[in-house]
């Protein structure tokens, strides 16, 4: 996967909790054997209607979000289904991290493997965030060497990662290869148990 | 005397591979369940990196999401059927043993592990699926994961791990007349709602979880991960003992009695320590509808859809305005006033034998209400055959029921069973997410039996006061 250290980019707030991955990715779409394209279906039944034509009461259709890479979201993001579909979806879409108070753990796991940042942040410092996004073009950094949020407004904020899935997401690393060179433990304990 | 250690604990020690500071932990899989949607890109992953499935003979794969559930022979829907193919192609190659569409063994992954007795106490059970919680009914430490560590077991039989916290959720007394497993796990999550298990593995205990039969827990532990847990689980006892015995992937004779000796000595320990615990009394629990948009949106069927009024903060109030204009209410009327176009008896939650003799009980001898299409769809094919043998199918079909072939169906409507947009479906499967049976459709989650009966009045009712026999 492509590593991440730090970046740069435009905020979409969506001040929403328990968005589940239903919505970040309907079923009709997970058909497809290929981890590619599945951007143009990300949000599907609120970015378009029922006749496919963009809804424009949801606010990622407004031009003033148009090559947004952080999505800021409420609290238990990606809940429900473990469809892996959903990060691919949002990181094919253009997001490169999401900022929410909380995850649902498989989408968190989910997000890591595939190169996306997922950044907890407490409740009131995601408000803030969505409420600067909402009003106007807002652009953060997200720096994952410092473990920090800043925009150029003087809002900073820290953020705690696991130290293992900060170094996978920091080097881009093949998990399955790490895990390889462990081999060894593997075949003992499948011998130990016979 | 050794330190007393939650279920939890033993298993976990039992399955440690690699342990290192600062990293999770490396832990062995004992069964890996594989089905057709989120296994292509694992398996292609493979092809690429030139690796192997390691141990083919710990996975097991069936089709269960995107097959129809009608004529099985002409699959009209080209996508769909490249995926069945894909999957088709990818066992063979790797050497995974699969149960397609046409084989006796094929049925929805939850319903037929347990079935074959591939599920066990003590395993570590994965699957691309996030309802694999549904396998800690016995005592497995059983966990939905994403594509990339589907493709991280096949190539390595281990997945790391960060070491879940421990919740006791103890439910105290005896559940009522007519009032189910299904109630007790809404119930639950109407109570501390959709997040409270997040980051922890549930371990649900106390009399009236030892009083389920394995079919009740099932129901139970699937649904944890529409509290947040990615685990549930259930001591092992004696009523898990017994649903095993004789089934074809445990042994039998004595190495099986030594088995289940091993198996009950899993369960957790007088005196064990869970990080949380939570206390709720099953006498309280009334036949559960869900009105809204997710799990947690639920309330007993005697009660009114709530109000914004209801809810303290904006956001609250926003998402449950959110909620009520998706499902066509207007927050205040008896849920048992709301009408119903769709019946859906299906699922991993409610589709196995018990849930279709319980509710076949309830609609014996009348007929669906002329407003509502109704369908059962059996969990797996082995459900379908012995439910025939019964004779459940016929009553069924004389109450006007469709009657169809195993599958998820519309559970999640990725086959053509699809609830058309702006019409209601009373069903026994888990998620009432937005979309979720077909975009714009509302779900009321229910038990098999209150859905039997909304099928039969064409509006909820409390199952309770229908007159007929509702056998516990």
């Amino acid at each position: 996967m492509e590593p991440i250290r730090k970046h740069e980019g435009l905020v979409f707030p969506l001040n929403r909790a328990n968005v589940d991955t239903d919505q970040i990715i309907p079923k009709q779409f997970l058909k497809r054997i290929s981890r590619q394209g599945f951007g143009q279906f990300v949000f599907y039944n609120w970015r378009f209607d029922s006749k496919g034509e963009l809804r424009e009461d949801f606010s990622l259709n407004q031009p003033k979000y148009e090559g947004t890479s952080i999505l800021v979201a409420g609290e238990n993001f990606g809940c429900g289904s473990s469809r892996e579909h959903a990060p691919w979806a949002l990181q094919d879409y253009g997001f490169r991290v999401i900022i929410a108070p909380s995850y649902a753990d498989i989408f968190y796991n989910n997000c890591t493997k595939n190169g996306i940042l997922p950044v907890k942040l407490t409740e009131e410092q995601v408000q803030t965030l969505i409420k600067n996004a909402e009003a106007d073009q807002y652009n953060l950094t997200v720096d994952l060497e410092e473990k920090k949020v800043y925009d150029n407004q003087g809002f900073e904020a820290s953020f705690d990662l696991d130290a293992y899935k900060r170094e996978m997401l920091l080097n881009g690393w093949d998990e399955i290869a790490v895990t390889l060179t462990h081999e060894d433990k593997i075949t003992q304990f499948e011998k130990a148990r016979g | 005397m050794r330190k007393p250690k939650t279920i939890v604990e033993k298993i976990w020690e039992k399955h440690m591979v690699h342990q290192e500071a600062g990293k999770p932990d490396l832990l062995y899989i004992d069964l890996h369940l594989v089905h057709e949607v989120t296994s292509p890109q694992a398996f292609e992953g493979l092809r690429m990196n030139n690796r192997k499935v390691r141990q083919p003979d710990r996975t097991f794969a069936t089709m269960d999401h995107n097959v129809p559930t009608i004529h099985r022979n002409v699959i009209k829907d080209e996508v769909s059927k490249t995926q069945m193919e894909t999957l088709k192609a990818n066992c063979d190659e790797f050497g995974v043993p699969l149960a397609d569409i046409h084989h006796p063994d094929q049925g929805i992954v939850h319903v037929i592990g347990p079935e074959l007795g591939l599920t066990q106490p003590g395993k570590t059970i994965v699957c691309g699926d996030s309802h694999t919680s549904t396998h800690g009914a016995f005592g497995a430490l059983a966990f939905g994961i994403g594509t990339s560590e589907v493709e991280h077991v096949l190539a390595t039989q281990t997945i790391w791990q960060q070491k879940p916290k421990t919740l006791n959720v103890k439910v105290n007394g005896k559940l009522g007349t007519g009032v189910t497993a299904k109630d007790l796990i809404l119930a639950i999550i109407g109570k501390y709602g959709v997040r409270f298990g997040t980051g922890y593995v549930l371990e649900y205990t106390g009399e009236a979880i030892r009083d389920l039969s394995m079919e009740g827990r099932m129901t139970v532990c699937n649904m944890s991960i529409e509290a947040g847990a990615r685990a549930g689980l259930i001591s092992p006892d004696d009523t898990t003992v017994e649903f095993l015995r004789g089934k074809r992937h445990v042994p039998d004779g004595e190495a099986f009695d030594k088995l289940a000796e091993e198996w009950k000595d899993l369960a957790t320990d007088e005196g064990a320590v869970y990080d949380e615990q939570v206390e709720i009394d099953a006498n309280e629990i009334e036949p559960q509808v869900t009105w809204g948009t997710n799990p947690g949106m639920c309330i007993p069927v005697s009660a009114n859809v709530p109000t914004p009024e209801d809810v303290q903060t904006d956001n609250d109030k926003d998402e449950l305005k959110r909620a009520l204009e998706y499902m066509g209410l207007e927050g205040g009327e008896p849920i048992s006033s709301v009408a119903i176009e769709h019946v859906f008896i299906g699922s991993c939650t409610n589709s196995r034998l018990a849930d279709l003799r319980k509710a076949s009980e309830i609609i014996k001898g009348q007929k669906v209400n002329p407003s509502v299409t109704a369908i059962v769809v059996p969990g797996s094919h082995s459900v379908k055959t012995q439910a025939e043998k019964e004779g459940i199918d016929i009553l069924f079909k004389e109450a006007g029921f469709e009657w169809r072939d195993a599958g998820c169906s519309m559970c999640l409507a990725m086959n053509d069973d699809v609830v058309p947009e702006g019409e209601r479906c009373a069903s026994t499967s888990n998620r009432n997410f937005e979309g979720r049976q077909g975009t714009g459709a509302r779900t009321h989650l229910v038990s098999p039996e209150m859905a039997a009966a909304a099928a039969i009045k064409g509006h909820f009712v409390d199952v309770r006061h229908l007159g007929v026999a509702t056998p516990s």
